[in-house]
């Protein structure tokens, strides 16, 4: 059941939008582009999304997962798309939906909290910038077209800024709420013996938690939420969406066949709920970091570097997987492990931002990636 | 901690919103002992152990009609399934009715802690209860244990040790736990007639001579040997319930009258002659031969370390300072084993009021503490089973004599705190809104100005928020 919880009305715009920022390249079309991010929290495995069934080492470096991939559709002559992924793949097909593999953030080592965080921030390393890259975009739009929501209890880092932003979330089951579980790690921080036993805590929340209740019907549903928050004159442009359960440390070929089911159904309700708003959206999937490229003893794969990110949208130029592809041969992994990052999440972002909101470049890289040394912003990524 | 914090919270349940200061912490923990009841109301209005003993002897009544209709038709119970059902039916009727016992027992339990005017002694009550544990993983025990701790600890938490033990080792409770019950001395009257007619062989069951050494008495290790147990073990044959068995055996041993439940020394089932534990022979006949075993265990100086031990751990940390345990142990002697003079010990020992907090709370712990800084004046029996048992301390279901660990590495889970934020959260939604955090929390675990918790009750998202991380801040977690 969906229920209305907490609508916080947004739109209060900060100092930056008040043209008090000198040089402010504003957007140049009018409102209705719309931008959503689902972030797939615990480190989603990309191998397992769009397998690189062509890669001479994949059969072997994958083991019993190289299964899964047996009757997949091909997206070209190197990757395959997951079979759970079907709407997805039909977005695919239709030149809706744009894969980049080997992408990474510049967060090279594997706490997922870590790992969030630089995804989250847009900073070098964690904890380093206090809002999110999603809430500094905010600025550089139009100041009536700058809303944003959280399609959460609360607002996740991302989001988080200068800018206010709304939140809406279904109502929860009982529980504590995710707000609630990040106080506690804040009021633990300084108690060694606390903090170490509720990092544990969390691990495990974040593996088992959203998986026990997984539900198609509610993936769907959340997606048809988040399309009916982003449609109307004054509506939302920018939504951001939280997945869990990504964490697959075992049995991950059934449960990342849930985990990308209810991924699929929520993207199917997103784009059936956006109806003809969906050629002038695009939709950011990305996780914090990938998983070990060899399988463990428990059926499931430990937290690695590159991983996969995903564009979907009428806006996006897709039907293609962009990837400068490092390979899965031993010498090819990075730290002899994971598969080795060869594009940045910083670049896409920024490039896609740019396109999508016919912004420059070099200033949303600025304001999006401030730590960042000059990355090329991906190019090509959206029809304009 | 200042001394009014380590009062409440390390030797009381937790402070209340409503309580006045305590201004003079360790006159105020003394003053408890005149005013600790040992039968409140909420206890008082519950029936006790003989309304459960009479329900269990009607219980097997019904079982030994079932089986003697059976065999009078050359059958046995399980043989037609009209008596199968029927034999079922009567033991679901029984598992209820202990359910009936328990259940409001623990609500008792909670509802005593909650409202006491002397929460430090009630906490002595769990610790006692807890060192004298029963569990009711054993079926039989289900509906006994509330009426254990009420009847067998409660009166004696402010008497001497002596009384206590005697009062636990022959309640019903622990008699039928340990299995002191079945145990037969082979020698015995019933022995020997049985063993003559070549029925079923009996004998002695060490269980409770065992736990009574190990556990409640002189502590693992202490130098005594397993011939020792097993000599205490046929010291203690003949002590058993009256009044709830009702068969032929029951009668040939003398137990089947007297009041229900009630405790009985059956001569007929002790084993003969004399005894010797730990190098002393005891020639006693009949029941006052395990007193006399019993007398010498209280007086052995491993029982006064043994306790001391355990106690300084309860109140001084899981690691309890040597001097403190020396401490309690001198007055455990000198005293002979009474108990106010050992608390009196513990209150005036300094190792007792370090600022720092010095224990993880148990699961139980916590609730009660949470439950009366909210202010509660009665809970639903039901809420607090289910809450106990989510948070991984069901209420007397240790699973073992030997009772809950009272250490923090065997509460401090992830998953154990995951509970307690989840239980927490749940609870402070049950306030909406009606208490402050930011004033309570000095008040109830002194919350310093400028601490982390502090901040993080300040900035909670709402006033429920703002509780609920009170009640899990590290400050509240400990005593």
């Amino acid at each position: 059941m969906i229920t209305r919880r907490g609508f916080v009305s947004g739109a209060t715009v900060g100092m930056a939008s008040l043209g008090l920022v000198p040089g402010m390249a504003f957007a140049r079309t009018a409102g209705n582009r719309r931008f959503v991010f689902i972030i797939q929290r615990g480190a989603a495995d990309g191998l397992h999304i769009v397998a690189p069934v062509g890669d001479p080492a994949y059969v072997s470096a994958r083991g019993a997962l190289a299964k899964d991939f047996a009757d997949a559709p091909r997206l070209d002559s190197m990757f395959a798309l997951h079979p759970a992924l079907e709407r997805i793949g039909g977005l695919f097909k239709q030149g809706d939906a744009l894969f980049v593999h080997a992408i990474a953030s510049p967060y090279r080592d594997r706490s997922h909290f870590d790992g969030q965080n630089v995804l989250e921030s847009g900073g070098v390393a964690a904890y380093r910038i206090k809002t999110g890259w999603l809430n500094r975009i905010l600025p550089l739009l139009p100041a009536d077209e700058a809303r944003a929501i959280a399609v959460s209890e609360t607002v996740p880092l991302t989001l988080r800024g200068s800018v206010q932003v709304a939140s809406y979330a279904p109502s929860r089951l009982p529980g504590a709420s995710a707000d609630l579980l990040d106080r506690v790690s804040a009021l633990y921080a300084h108690d060694p013996q606390l903090d170490a036993v509720w990092s544990k805590a969390l691990g495990t929340r974040a593996m088992a938690g959203d998986l026990s209740r997984a539900n198609v019907q509610d993936a769907a549903q959340m997606g048809a939420l988040a399309a009916k928050l982003l449609v109307g004159d004054k509506a939302a442009r920018i939504a951001m969406i939280e997945t869990e359960g990504w964490d697959t440390h075992s049995a991950q070929s059934g449960r990342l066949r849930t985990q990308l089911k209810r991924l699929d159904a929520m993207v199917g309700g997103l784009r059936d709920g956006l109806g003809e708003a969906w050629a002038d959206t695009v939709v950011l999937v990305a996780t914090e970091f990938g998983r070990t490229v060899a399988i463990n003893g428990t059926g499931g794969t430990d937290h690695g570097t590159a991983s996969l990110a995903m564009l979907l949208g009428g806006a996006v130029r897709g039907g293609k997987v962009r990837a400068d592809w490092p390979g899965l041969g031993q010498g090819a992994l990075y730290q002899g492990r994971d598969l080795k990052p060869t594009a940045g999440l910083d670049a896409l972002i920024t490039g896609a931002m740019a396109e999508h909101f016919g912004l420059d470049p070099v200033r949303v890289k600025q304001q999006l990636f401030p730590e960042l040394s000059a990355a090329t912003p991906m190019q090509s990524l959206i029809r304009t | 901690m200042s001394d009014a914090v380590i009062a409440a919270n390390r030797f009381g349940l937790g402070a209340r919103a409503d309580d006045p200061p305590i201004t003079a912490p360790r006159r105020w923990l003394i003053s408890q002992f005149d005013q600790f009841q040992p039968r409140p109301a909420a206890i008082a209005e519950l029936p006790d152990s003989s309304t459960i003993a009479t329900e269990t002897a009607q219980y097997y009544a019904q079982i030994r009609q079932l089986q003697r209709a059976a065999r009078q038709g050359g059958q046995s119970v399980d043989d037609s399934a009209s008596t199968k059902s029927e034999a079922m039916a009567i033991r679901k009727m029984m598992r209820q009715q202990a359910r009936a016992h328990y259940i409001p027992a623990v609500g008792a339990r909670a509802q005593s802690a909650l409202t006491t005017p002397a929460p430090f002694v009630e906490r002595l009550v769990h610790f006692w209860a807890n060192h004298f544990a029963v569990s009711v993983d054993k079926p039989g025990v289900v509906g006994w244990a509330g009426y254990f701790e009420f009847e067998a600890i409660r009166p004696h938490v402010l008497g001497n040790f002596r009384d206590m033990l005697f009062a636990v080792e022959q309640h019903a409770a622990m008699l039928f736990y340990l299995d002191q019950v079945v145990s037969i001395g082979p020698d015995s009257a019933v022995g020997r007639l049985v063993a003559r007619r070549g029925r079923r062989k009996l004998g002695i069951n060490e269980n409770l001579g065992r736990e009574a050494m190990e556990l409640h008495t002189l502590g693992v290790r202490t130098g005594y040997s397993q011939a020792d147990v097993t000599e205490f073990a046929r010291a203690l044959t003949g002590w058993t319930v009256a009044g709830i068995a009702q068969g032929p055996a029951a009668r040939l041993a003398g137990v089947r009258d007297g009041k229900p439940g009630s405790f009985i020394f059956a001569g007929r089932l002790h084993e003969p002659g004399a005894r010797t534990i730990m190098g002393k022979r005891y020639d006693q006949s009949g029941e006052q031969q395990a007193v006399s075993v019993f007398d010498d265990l209280i007086r052995n100086s491993a029982t006064a370390h043994h306790i001391a031990f355990k106690l300084a751990r309860h109140f001084a940390g899981d690691t309890p300072p040597p001097t403190l345990v020396a401490r309690l142990e001198k007055a455990f002697v000198r005293s002979n084993g009474d108990l106010p003079t050992l608390y009196s010990a513990l209150v005036e020992a300094p190792e007792a009021w370090v600022a720092k907090p010095l224990k993880f709370k148990t699961p139980w712990e916590w609730t009660i503490s949470a439950l009366r800084g909210l202010g509660a004046q009665n809970v639903p029996a039901k809420a607090v089973f289910g809450l106990q048992k989510q948070l991984g301390q069901p209420v007397w279901n240790p699973g073992s004599p030997a009772g809950y660990d009272d250490i923090a590495a065997s509460w401090m889970g992830p998953d154990a705190i995951m509970r307690r934020v989840e239980a927490a959260s749940r609870l402070a939604a049950q306030t909406r809104g009606s208490l402050d955090a930011r004033t309570l929390a000095p008040k109830l675990i002194g919350v310093a100005t400028g601490s982390d918790t502090e901040r993080w009750i300040g900035r909670a998202a709402s006033p429920d928020q703002a509780l609920a991380l009170m009640l899990i801040s590290p400050e509240f977690m400990r005593r």
